[in-house]
């Protein structure tokens, strides 16, 4: 009897022992040297463009450093974050990883990353290199993070809907009252009001509040952000809720189209049900594949002919993690002078579309004069990349402010303010905790 | 799954069975196969349950940064609009679902009891949705809610009525989900009180009928008050399980871009809601707070079952 | 009428309600066979029908997702969880019930205490302790909640109980051990319980979402829900309503079908457990 009592210890104890020899296996699955090979893992989010691309060129990477292995794993934009938390605080992060500029602010003050260490590049280097759109992620004086490319916005518009409208295909709107004249032209609705093509895919979550910001504003007058980045200054003068309403109406009162049309903005236009939207260069190659119509790129809209350009950049950047170092640093450095190259560059362009962040691109006759990418590179002049200090929060306020205006019909004037008032206190707890 | 309705009676069994005592070094003997067959799965079972139990306790008593004991959670969970608002929704489902899932699953119980022909295949169809995964399931319902090419809002043009936003209207959204946790649920109600009817004995129907009752008041008299237990059992597992919906939320409001909950934090419930601040915003101990108010939720509601459960006894 | 029914209008009445409302109740799952076989320019507007029969949803899920993965995932831990469930819950069960020992009872009353205990509660602090113990985003770190439970406990308990005493007694004379006793004799005598409790820990497994969607982190770890869940949110380029419903169809008609087979031993094993109550 007590041996089979024993027995049974024994048994529990073997379950309990393969239960922590399960963790501790795993644990050495992930910490990576074995032999000579250093293996990285890199993460970034699911953008199958991007996905695709990094996949090929990890296999170059690794034909060129054979004692390096790159694993990539990516995971759902509005997991993100929260994933690299959740792994930070694990200790299982990546070594490498890819992240909004707009979430450098919030990845440094939780401690994610290292500064790109001086001796891989300097700080005058960094500069140097890139084009000077970057700085918007030098935080400190420091760079944390390292971009492949960078984006701005343009007009995307399907030339067939032009042409049944009876619009001229090769002439785009100009002008922001253009475009809500052309839009209405392409705007249809069945017998019951229910929206069946949209002239101009009018969204906040997409790319639409950069348009606002950093677009509309400005073309109205009004500086967003004060320089250090620390007042909302939307409202600093009239022309900001001009500009707002102006923003709103195009939904609100000429009804050019509806934000959950076809559940967005990019699905509506590669329906061929979009006349026109405003999208970055990195939808390019989603767009190429899957729209059977014949299409076409603009720069952005402006207030008045021959009036101010202006136009939103922004950029996904590589960093590495915290706590990375001895020949993982090493490997990850590599792989990010890799990623950097201007070799890698040239083919993340045509792949995903997304324009070089070298300034030796900048005068690079063959991609300005591209009819698709030449008006990307045309808006990248004249682009400002918003300082965020929590991306996520900042466009959750302006989503859910702008739906109590469009669901609960609250006056627009009110909200504003409200607005106003709810992106300065994310930015007053951000530098209050700083 | 079947809550604490069987609390009482477990104990109450126990303690009827009082049977001869062993003689003293049996006892001792017995005592130690028993404890060394409990040890290890117990103390397993006592570090997953009672100690995070009361690590959650107080980390709502402790601050994101600081340290020592404050009560810093709760006062601002007390000035926090969107938790009420998660409070007062998740109220909502429990009062829209559990009765109306309940009705139905009598009535289809009911229906299944007097007919001869294909009973199972009725039940097995009613009872399909409760076994599907609730992830795939949304997605599917998702799809059907969608406004611009979804099926609803064609199907209600075919009575020529204007179509609806469905979730993305912050006055549908949350009766959009109600629909879907009904669906689901109603399955499981219909299959208990099947059994629940089962338990009546023919007999009083029989003796009902020779006085004459007619099938309205045989109802009355006699199927709802022998179906009481099984009421309670369904109410309290229905309210339990409503208090703690979740994934439906999940899968049938959050999009890239867009967190659970919306529109407008329509549909927002305490589950969510402590979801978002434990792994979005990383307040696990704002988060811990939040879990906390459920967990008194559903101490509530079993405790009110156990008085409901010790007075059905009496008589 | 109750002796010997006749069939008469009202059953007909009855027959098509149900007839209705098993239309109401199945469609979902149509609507869902029928959309994983739609082309993605099918959802542009409205149609009922696929336009032609097209695969690329399903050619997508197995080329380019890790959807065989994750169903091995949930298969494993589906499979490991209630195994540990069947053995351990029983084990207790039958040990509280069918031993009297010091502080048995409150063993007892704290196991059924903490059914009080809400998971969303527990969530957190596991995830806390499973960050110290590195047991985030692997197999174990999945599965430890569920591994011991306290419904299964009680539900074994309580058949347990109505094993006779004298069974026992009588392997006991026979020279049994009391582990053997428990194998050979006790398990046995509840094997309907057996197969409701394997049933219902497997079909909980399965679908569960709140837990793994926490702790799993990578591609490979991801169970069925999970993996469904975060794929359809994932790409920002548009919703793939194709791709999401040919998942759903793979993740739900294996369990129909499974349903289908074992409908009587799961109908009547989720009543048992319902009744016990």
């Amino acid at each position: 009897m007590k041996k089979r009592l024993f027995k049974m210890l024994v048994v529990m104890m073997a379950f309990s022992l393969i239960a922590l020899a399960g963790c501790s296996n795993n644990d050495e699955a992930s910490s990576s040297e074995s032999g000579d090979k250093v293996t990285i893992t890199y993460w970034q989010y699911t953008f199958p463009a991007k996905v695709t691309e990094i996949k090929s060129l990890i296999k170059k990477f690794e034909a060129e450093n054979p004692n390096i292995k790159v694993v990539a794993q990516d995971f759902p934009y509005d997991q993100y974050t929260q994933k690299v938390t959740a792994a930070m605080h694990a200790g299982k992060g990546p070594d490498v990883l890819n992240l909004y500029y707009g979430w450098l602010p919030q990845y440094v003050k939780e401690g994610y990353l290292q500064p790109i260490p001086q001796d891989f590049m300097s700080t005058s280097e960094i500069e140097d290199y890139f084009i000077p759109m970057i700085t918007a992620s030098k935080i400190d004086g420091k760079y944390y993070s390292l971009p492949t490319a960078v984006r701005s916005l343009a007009l995307f518009y399907n030339k067939d809907m032009f042409k049944e409208a009876g619009l001229d295909p090769d002439s785009p709107p100009k002008t922001w009252d253009e475009l809500i004249q052309y839009a209405k032209k392409m705007t249809k609705r069945d017998s019951g009001g229910n929206l069946e093509q949209e002239g101009f895919a009018w969204d906040v979550n997409g790319q639409g509040y950069h348009a606002f910001e950093e677009v509309m504003l400005r073309q109205w007058g009004v500086t967003p952000f004060s320089d250090d980045g620390k007042k909302v200054l939307w409202n600093s003068s009239p022309e900001g809720l001009e500009a707002f309403t102006y923003w709103i109406n195009m939904y609100k009162k000429e009804k050019l189209g509806e934000p959950l049309f076809l559940q967005g903005y990019n699905t509506a236009f590669k329906a061929g049900k979009a006349g026109i939207i405003i999208d970055g260069s990195f939808d390019i190659t989603a767009i190429k594949d899957a729209a059977k119509f014949d299409w076409g790129v603009a720069t952005l809209p402006v207030k008045e002919e021959g009036g101010m350009e202006s136009n939103f950049g922004s950029y996904w950047t590589n960093g590495i993690a915290k706590g990375v170092k001895g020949k993982q640093l090493e490997a990850s450095e590599k792989f990010i002078k890799f990623l950097i190259s201007e070799e890698t560059q040239k083919e993340w362009l045509t792949e995903v579309g997304e324009l070089p962040a070298a300034a030796s691109f900048a005068n690079d006759e063959s991609i300005n004069n591209d009819p698709i990418y030449g008006p990307f590179v045309q808006g990248l002049k004249s682009a400002h990349a918003t300082f965020f200090v929590d991306e996520t929060k900042e466009r959750d306020s302006i989503t859910a402010q702008i739906d109590k205006i469009i669901l609960n019909n609250e006056p627009i004037d009110k909200t504003f303010e409200s607005l106003v008032k709810e992106q300065q206190e994310i930015r007053d707890e951000y530098f209050k905790n700083n | 799954m079947a809550q604490t309705s069987m609390v009482d009676r477990g104990t109450k069994k126990s303690m009827i069975e009082k049977r001869d005592k062993p003689p003293m070094k049996l006892k001792t003997k017995r005592t130690m196969v028993a404890y060394s067959f409990l040890a290890i799965p117990l103390l397993f079972f006592l570090c997953i349950r009672i100690y995070p139990t009361l690590y959650s306790f107080s980390m709502s008593f402790s601050s994101q940064y600081g340290e020592g004991f404050t009560m810093e959670n709760y006062q601002q969970l007390f000035k926090d609009e969107v938790f009420w608002k998660s409070v007062w929704n998740t109220c909502k489902y429990v009062i829209i679902t559990v009765p109306i899932q309940m009705a139905l699953g009598l009535l289809i119980a009911l229906a299944l009891e007097r007919i001869q022909h294909f009973r199972w295949f009725y039940r097995m169809i009613y009872f399909l949705p409760y076994i599907t995964s609730v992830i795939a399931v949304s997605w599917v319902w998702r799809l059907m809610f969608e406004p611009s090419v979804g099926f609803f809002n064609e199907l209600i043009g075919w009575f020529g009525l204007p179509s609806q936003k469905w979730l993305s209207d912050p006055k549908l959204a949350l009766f959009c989900i109600c629909a879907v946790m009904i669906w689901q649920a109603m399955g499981f109600s219909m299959l208990i009180f099947m059994a629940g009817l089962q338990g009546i004995p023919k007999q009083l129907y029989e003796a009902a009928q020779i006085d004459g009752a007619g099938r309205w008041k045989m109802f009355w008299k006699i199927t709802l008050p022998l179906l009481n237990p099984t009421i309670v059992f369904l109410a309290v597992t229905g309210v339990i399980s409503a208090l703690q919906t979740f994934a439906q939320i999940q899968s049938l409001t959050a999009s890239s871009g867009a967190s659970a909950g919306g529109p407008l934090n329509s549909t927002v419930s305490i589950v969510v809601y402590m979801y978002q601040n434990a792994f979005s915003e990383f307040n696990m101990e704002y988060a811990s707070a939040v879990a906390v108010v459920l967990f008194i939720f559903i101490l509530l509601v079993t405790l009110l079952q156990m008085k409901v459960l010790n007075k059905s006894y009496e008589y | 009428m109750l002796k010997k029914k006749k069939v008469n209008g009202f059953d007909y009445l009855i027959h098509l309600v149900l007839l209705a409302g098993v239309i109401i109740v199945a469609f979902p799952f149509i609507w869902m066979i029928l959309s994983s076989l739609k082309s993605l320019p099918d959802f542009y507007s409205f149609s009922f029908w696929p336009s032609k029969l097209d695969f690329s949803g399903y050619k997508y899920i197995f080329e380019e997702t890790d959807f065989l993965q994750w169903y091995i995932n949930s298969i494993i831990i589906g499979a490991i969880v209630t195994l540990s469930c069947l053995v351990f819950n029983s084990l207790i069960g039958y040990t509280l019930a069918k031993y009297k020992f010091v502080g048995g009872k409150t063993i007892f009353i704290l196991i059924l205490s903490t059914l009080m205990i809400p998971t969303e509660m527990l969530v957190i602090p596991w995830y806390v302790m499973g960050t110290k113990v590195n047991l985030i985003d692997s197999y174990l770190g999945i599965m430890f909640p569920g591994l011991i439970e306290a419904f299964g406990i009680f539900l074994m308990r309580q058949f347990m109980l109505g094993i006779p005493d004298d069974l026992l007694d009588a392997a006991r004379i026979d020279g049994m051990g009391e582990l053997k006793i428990f194998w050979r004799i006790a398990l046995p005598q509840v094997k309907p319980a057996l197969s409701a409790l394997g049933i219902i820990t497997f079909l909980g497994n399965w679908n569960a979402y709140l837990w793994p969607v926490i702790v799993i982190s990578s591609d490979k770890m991801r169970t069925i829900p999970v993996g469904i869940s975060l794929y359809a949110t994932g790409d920002s380029g548009g919703i793939q309503w194709n791709t999401i419903m040919g998942m759903s169809t793979l993740a739900i008609i294996p369990m129909i079908i499974v349903f289908l087979i074992f409908q009587r031993r799961i109908v009547e094993g989720i009543a048992l457990t319902g009744v016990k109550g």
